[in-house]
């Protein structure tokens, strides 16, 4: 547990020292900022003291977000060699990945943290419910959680991180988006099944504030898969490596 | 802790990298690895330190299996891969600092032990800057100190000493001699000459397999098999001397190397010596013996005859 913890720090601060933690950061609050205060259905336009358009737009921005900073945590190390010299410390595989995830979901928790203030300036210029924006925090992180995950194992397959990007986002757009789309054309168990894939069902139910098991295995399963998908691949370079 | 190589086998597709190798090596020797590019040197040694699992036979360190006791073996051993791999965002400072985390080093002691391998190693003036800063042999000695920072028991290095200057390549092999006495050390080298100094045993691999095993001066002697003199004499008719020593107990073939010095090489047979019937004759004639020389096989003659075939 330990040395998770070690590798998280280091990636952390790998994130930071990199500037990307703060490109990312700026480029969060300023695309929702936006949107929530000052474009279209903003909350003046739509006097109501509701975060909705907040959490609409974080749900497509984090889509596009997280690859981008999951990408370079495992192709960097494949490129470099220095999975090499991680692997032959006393660490093993799975803390390597999980130690990165952690690091990756501390950024993300800055990132939203840092939108706290839109909550307490709309609790100032109304009522709110808070129960809805709590669980559409919660909604976010867990969704960030399984695309996170994706990401890395995505980072895990390639040496090139523009490819470790373009994978994780389209195996994220299929449970962001396509999953949902297919489950309108088919009927029967397929069409239920690809429901269920889909992240938006189990988001849109969180984020109601029904906050169902059902769900969070839901999330939490696919978090984990995409963990030990990672695991297995690197485990796996015994096989390929040439 | 010894290492103990059993019948290890590694491929690569179908390709045989590693053919069924077993070697051991004991505590406190210092074993060099030698073999041209591709050989499987590298592959061998990232088997030893877990990063590969070999598909065929085992790999014990100090007792423990590969396969079994992985983190038990990787805390004992300080490892330096090729091409030396760093973290090159990280300071040198902070770098050290987490390769000890890692090892668990107590809190207490990690900061002397920081400054103890950055003293070690000649960091002294490079510990605060970041390590894509730094130059390549400085780099080299980061990888240095990472590998020692936790004490290890055993040491595999991969070429060690490449990229750096003459000045530092001695006393990297300085370091590596010093270390070598209490711990095993496995180290491999394209420097032949770098091997012969700093190990007690030469293991050469060509095509995944050993094809020696042995001290530097047992190798030669393996290669060379009988004693070859390189021998002046003055003081006498070259053609009378030539005689002279054909006519030795010991000589097999007696050439002239230089007629007008009188310059000859003397090969003797197989496991005799005729350095002591040399110098006798020249006593008994009154010949002025003023070159006595010993050939010997250079560990590069026998490094190209084992692996060019």
């Amino acid at each position: 547990m330990k040395k998770i913890w070690i590798i998280a720090r280091r990636e952390l601060n790998s994130y930071f020292d990199s500037l990307l933690a703060y490109v990312v950061i700026i480029l969060f609050l300023g695309f929702t900022g936006f949107f929530t205060w000052l474009f279209g259905s903003d909350v003046f336009f739509r006097k109501e003291a509701s975060l909705e358009v907040f959490f609409n737009i974080s749900f497509w921005t984090l889509l596009f977000f997280i690859p981008a900073i999951t990408m370079r945590l495992i192709a960097e190390e494949n490129s470099s060699g220095t999975l090499e010299l991680i692997l032959t410390k006393p660490v093993n595989e799975w803390q390597l990945v999980t130690g990165k995830f952690i690091s990756t979901m501390l950024l993300i928790a800055i990132a939203l943290g840092l939108t706290l203030p839109y909550y307490f300036t709309i609790w100032g210029l109304g009522p709110v419910d808070h129960g809805a924006v709590w669980s559409g925090y919660l909604g976010l992180l867990l969704m960030s959680a399984a695309y996170a995950a994706i990401g890395i194992f995505a980072s895990s397959l390639t040496k090139n991180q523009i490819v470790a990007f373009l994978i994780a986002l389209i195996i994220s757009i299929f449970f962001h988006l396509l999953f949902s789309l297919l489950s309108l054309n088919l009927k029967g168990w397929s069409g239920n099944l690809l429901n269920f894939l889909s992240v938006r069902t189990h988001y849109d139910s969180v984020t109601r504030g029904v906050i169902d098991s059902k769900d969070l295995i839901y999330f939490i399963s696919l978090t984990f898969l995409g963990l030990f998908a990672s695991e297995l691949v690197i485990t796996k370079r015994n096989v390929t490596e040439n | 802790m010894d290492i103990v190589v059993r019948n290890f086998t590694k491929k690569y597709g179908a390709q045989k990298a590693v053919d069924n190798v077993s070697f051991d090596v004991k505590t406190g020797e210092v074993l060099g690895f030698l073999g041209p590019n591709g050989a499987g040197k590298t592959t061998t040694m990232k088997a030893i330190t877990c990063f590969l699992a070999p598909n065929e036979g085992d790999i014990q360190v100090g007792g423990m299996s590969i396969k079994d006791n992985p983190d038990e073996i990787k805390r004992n051993i300080g490892y330096l891969p090729e091409n030396n791999p760093l973290y090159n965002d990280m300071p040198v400072i902070d770098y050290l600092y987490f390769v000890a985390s890692l090892h668990r080093i107590p809190k207490e002691v990690i900061k002397d032990k920081i400054l103890e391998m950055v003293n070690l190693c000649g960091l002294e003036g490079e510990k605060h800057k970041k390590i894509s800063e730094l130059s390549k042999g400085y780099k080299q000695r980061v990888g240095l100190a990472q590998a020692l920072i936790h004490d290890p028991k055993v040491l595999v290095l991969d070429e060690p000493t490449a990229g750096l200057d003459p000045n530092q390549i001695m006393e990297i092999r300085d370091l590596i001699r010093k270390i070598g006495r209490e711990k095993t050390v496995i180290l491999s080298s394209h420097i032949l000459a770098e091997v012969e100094a700093t190990c007690d045993r030469i293991l050469i691999i060509n095509k995944g397999k050993i094809v020696a095993d042995g001290s530097s001066g047992q190798l030669r002697k393996q290669a060379q098999g009988r004693e070859i003199l390189k021998v002046t004499i003055e003081g006498g008719d070259v053609n009378t001397v030539f005689k002279a020593l054909q006519e030795l107990n010991n000589t097999e073939l007696v050439d002239f190397v230089s007629k007008s010095d009188g310059q000859f090489e003397v090969q003797s047979k197989p496991d005799t010596s005729s350095r002591r019937d040399v110098f006798q004759l020249c006593v008994d004639k009154g010949w002025y013996l003023t070159e006595l020389t010993p050939t010997e096989t250079k560990l590069e003659d026998v490094f190209r005859e084992l692996t060019m075939n």
